[in-house]
Formats: C-alpha cells, structure tokens, sequence
C-alpha cells in the first residue's frame, strides 16, 4: 500500500505545503499527518553497530495558530517484526538459583523505538497512551495461555519490557522529533546494534492540545547485506554444508596457524 | 572495530575476539585442552546467545586443537592408536549429547544443566588433580623420584577383560574404560561446547596412567575429531554456529596455541598438572558462585526458536 519512499518524500512534501496553504481558506481542520523514509530498506552490514534512523514527516491542515503555541505533538514509533517470546523466572531451590516459573507470550515486537516532541507527560494523559499501546510501557503483550493469574501476566510483562530496555532493543527518545518548520517534522529512533531483521513498522501519532487526531505507517525493511545475507541463508537451508565449510575453515586456520606462528 | 556477527545477530569488537581466541589458545596448547570450557561462559557473559556460543565454540576449539596437535604430532606426542578408540566412542556421545541439549533447552533449564555440570566436573576434576600434583611437587622437591607411573602397581581398571596394547602410551588396559571416557567426553562436549579436554587429560593420566607428554598431544588430536563432529551436528541441526564469531576466535587461537606448546614443553609434568587443576578449580569456583549469589536480575527472556 504504501509507494517508493524516496520518491514519496519529495512528492509528500509539495503536497502537505499546499494542502496546509489552503487550509487558510477553510473554517474546520482535519488535521492529517503523513511520514515518509528515505529508503524503504536497510543494509545491515558486517560494520554495523546501531544506527540512528531519520524518519520525516508532515502535518496536513495544519491550524497555523495552534502550530505557533507548539500545540502540536508527534510521537513517532519504529517497532520491530513481532515474535513468540518466553520469560523465565530464577527462583532459589536448595540455595541455587534456578529457572522456574515461566510465561509464554505471543507476538512480542523484538525492538520498539519511540522518539517524541516532548516528555510523554506533557502529549496526552496516560489513559490515551494505554489505548493506543503508545510507549514502552504500553506495548500489548498477548500471553500464549489465558488462563494464567493477572498478577503473575503482569509481573512476567513487566519484567520483559525491563529486559528488553536493558538490552536497548526498546528505547524512548523524549524530544527525538523536531518541528523544522509549522508543518515539516524530523523524527530520529534508534536502532539497537542487535536491531532484528525483517519488516519493521513506522507510525507517527498526532496529538492536539493532547487530543489524539491521527495515525500514519510506513514500512521499512532492515536485512542483512550480501555477504552476511548469504552465510546466514546457507547456515539455514544448507545446515551439513555450512557446518563441513566451518570445520574446513577451522581445520585450514589451525594448520596455517600451526606453519605460520611455528616456534619448535 | 565492531563487526556484525551474522547468525549472533549482533555486532562485536574484532580486537577482542581475536584476544581472547589468543590467550585461550594459549591455554590449550599448554595443557592440552580444547578451552571451550573457558571460552563459551566468557562468550555468554559478553551476550552472545548461549546456543550460539556453545555451537561456534566448538568451531574454534578444531581450529586449536589442530594447531596445537600437529605441534605434538611431530615431537611423537600423539598415541594414534589409543586416540581412534577414544574418537569413535566419542561420537557416539556426542550424537546423545545434541539429542540432550535440544531437549533441555525447549524445558529452559540448559543453562542450569551447564552450569552444574562445570562446576561439578571443574570442582571435583580439578581438586583430586591439585591434590596429587601437589604430592608429586613435594615428592620431587625433596629428592624422591616422580612416582607416578610405577610398574606393577595397578588399579581396578586394568582387570577389567578385554585388553589392548597401546605402544606409544607404553600401556596395556581393557578397552572397556577406553570406550567410556571417550563416549561420557563426546557427549560432555556436544552439551557443553567443550572439548572435553580438561576432563580427557586428567583421566588418561589417572585413571589410565599414560605418561603425560603423550596425554596432552593425544588429547587434542581426540579433541579435533569430536569438536568437529559436534560442530557438523550443531551446524545441521541447530542452525547455530556463527562461522564469523568461530574465525575471529580461531585466528588468536592457532597463534595461542603454538606458543603454548612451546611453553608447555619447559614445564615438568606435575607443574603442568598443578597449574591446569587452578585453572580448573577457578572456573569451577566461579561457577559455582554464580549459581549461588542472587542474580542481578532474576528475569531472562528467550526467544522461541532461537534459545
């Protein structure tokens, strides 16, 4: 559904600007908002170690007066491929700490990273931010079995969320969006060095006098470059072959090694 | 220089990988172990994926051993026959031991498994070697001869039947222990992601008595085949060897391992065995701790599929 993003950007931009020159002209605001990437997919190459992703965006009939107060705010989210996840819980047995209890969830987003105009206290009331599962606390985690106690499914949430905020898979960057002019906005997330790969999803939410208007996406591929891409696959599909090329090129380094740094 | 890891799926400093490759390459030449059993727990505390660490470990650990045992192999330190006896039954393990370590992970408790094999294995390998390299140090310091090897003095292993002679060990011994220790090794390692070198050099030298210089050589040849069939098992079964983490490692490894047999060959036999049972006893130790002290965060996540 959705176009090129490098071509979009350019055409997004002319539009969003006449659209909000002409909504001088009229009375009610329907406010829009719309994003655009520069790329739609990511290389991850063998130098990668994280990357910060420029996401921009624009705001469509724009009331010129609320956008002067800065009334306008933007929360834009980069949210990883969702997958099954399981926390597990040590507990102290005979002295030892050991995994006990456990809780399976569905669809977990791997990485979530989400840049703001202001502070998440000063956008809109919490109670917004749970209805749209809108921040690191909020994610919607769908445990795999229903019938498990709220406490233990609330505990259990809790501690993966602050699992994956340790790890830096799930990030907030509290004035990462940036009005570059009364409609044009620039948002940065952060890609962990470990980022998943597959498809991700970028969503900017607009906020009005912290009234929630209107959500866009845009989706963007990160993958693995060509030579990271290609050990990855033959570890996958061709699992006895990669492992024969490991020894060999275990077997081969060990005996250069043995004739190169030789010291009998 | 970070480099991104493509099975690990994350990015890691090149210089340190080949470090520390280097100095447990060093290691396994000196005393001849695979140093898996120090390589993979320092690999899971830096955040690569356990099983990921345990298959491209054992990667590293061919690399090693070949390096340091064609450094034997040309001084004679190598026992062909004793050691083909010792690789076929540790295939057979080592075939059980990848069954296991599938099965454990699924229920979550691999890592318990892991660490109290080390620390039971370390702890108590390590003590009864302290023990007795200390004894032959004092022996020799105060004049007696190394007694290690006496002839005539036997233990209950060499009346078990079926006997064979190995030359190069200067040894006559039922194959039954053979076959053991090479099949409890084989899966040892395919579980652990260890060459099982630092159990396979203690039992050769006590529990088969055969002289130590041919031990260490004799071991890391054995350690080649097994961790090399565990790698083939890994790689097909559990998608998990990362052939970039293994190479970065391999390459300090071989330098290591050459200039650890080098040294090896200043040191006397019990100064040798004195100084594999600290290092043993200290991984054990530590372990050991850790399975004891509260966790920093009790909570652990796993992704299903992956580990």
């Amino acid at each position: 559904m959705m176009p090129r993003a490098g071509a979009y950007g350019g055409l997004l931009l002319a539009l969003s600007i006449s659209a909000a020159s002409l909504a001088h002209a009229q009375a009610a605001h329907e406010e829009g908002i719309q994003i655009g990437l520069s790329t739609d997919s990511i290389a991850i190459t063998a130098g990668f170690s994280g990357a910060d992703l420029t996401i921009f965006g624009a705001l469509e009939d724009a009331d010129p007066l609320v956008a002067r107060q800065g009334r306008y705010d933007v929360v834009v989210v980069l949210e990883g491929p969702a997958r099954p996840v399981v926390v597990r819980r040590k507990d102290r047995v005979l002295g030892m700490w050991i995994n006990m209890e456990s809780e399976a969830f569905e669809n977990v987003p791997v990485s979530y990273s989400v840049a703001t105009t202001r502070p998440f206290q000063d956008i809109t009331d919490p109670a917004s931010y749970k209805r749209l599962s809108l921040g690191v606390g909020n994610i919607y985690m769908q445990p795999a079995e229903a019938d498990q106690r709220p406490a233990t499914i609330a505990e259990f949430t809790a501690a993966l969320r602050q699992r994956k905020a340790a790890t830096g898979l799930y990030s907030e960057n509290v004035g990462g969006v940036q009005f570059l002019s009364q409609n044009l906005f620039r948002a940065t997330v952060r890609l962990a060095p470990d980022v998943p790969v597959g498809t991700h999803k970028a969503r900017a939410f607009l906020f009005k006098n912290g009234m929630f208007l209107k959500e866009n996406s845009a989706q963007l591929e990160i993958r693995k470059s060509g030579f990271e891409q290609a050990i990855y696959r033959t570890a996958h599909r061709h699992g006895l072959f990669y492992g024969f090329l490991a020894v060999g090129l275990a077997m081969v380094t060990g005996w250069v090694g043995r004739v190169v740094f030789r010291k009998d | 220089m970070q480099i991104y890891l493509p099975i690990a799926e994350l990015s890691m400093n090149v210089f340190f990988l080949v470090g520390i490759g280097g100095a447990i390459g060093f290691l396994s030449g000196l005393f001849g172990v695979g140093g898996g059993f120090l390589l993979t727990p320092l690999l899971i505390f830096t955040g690569v994926p356990s099983p990921v660490a345990v298959a491209s470990v054992t990667g590293q650990v061919v690399a090693a051993s070949t390096s340091g045992a064609l450094s034997y192999y040309r001084r004679g330190g190598i026992d062909l026959h004793l050691a083909m006896y010792l690789i076929l039954s540790s295939t057979l393990g080592a075939f059980g031991g990848v069954l296991a370590f599938a099965g454990l992970r699924a229920i979550g408790q691999l890592d318990l498994f892991i660490s109290l094999l080390y620390v039971v294995l370390l702890g108590s390998v390590g003590g009864l070697m302290l023990y007795e390299s200390v004894n032959a140090l004092r022996a020799a310091r105060s004049g007696a001869a190394p007694a290690l090897k006496k002839s005539g003095q036997h233990n209950w292993i060499h009346r078990l039947p079926f006997k064979v002679r190995f030359r190069a060990s200067k040894l006559f011994v039922s194959v039954i222990p053979v076959v053991a220790l090479g099949a409890a090794i084989g899966f040892l390692s395919s579980i652990m992601g260890v060459g099982g070198g630092f159990i396979m050099v203690p039992a050769l030298i006590y529990l088969l008595r055969v002289p130590t210089n041919v031990v260490i050589g004799t071991s890391l040849f054995q350690i080649i085949f097994t961790s090399a069939y565990t790698t083939l098992v890994h790689a097909s079964t559990n998608y998990t060897v990362d052939i970039m983490l293994a190479f970065l490692l391999m390459v300090g490894g071989v330098a290591g391992a050459q200039y650890g047999a080098k040294a090896g060959q200043k040191l006397r036999g019990e100064q040798l065995r004195a100084l594999l049972a600290l290092l043993v006893l200290a991984v054990a130790i530590r372990l050991a701790i850790d399975l004891f002290i509260t966790p920093p965060d009790r909570y652990s996540l796993s992704l299903e599929g992956l580990g």
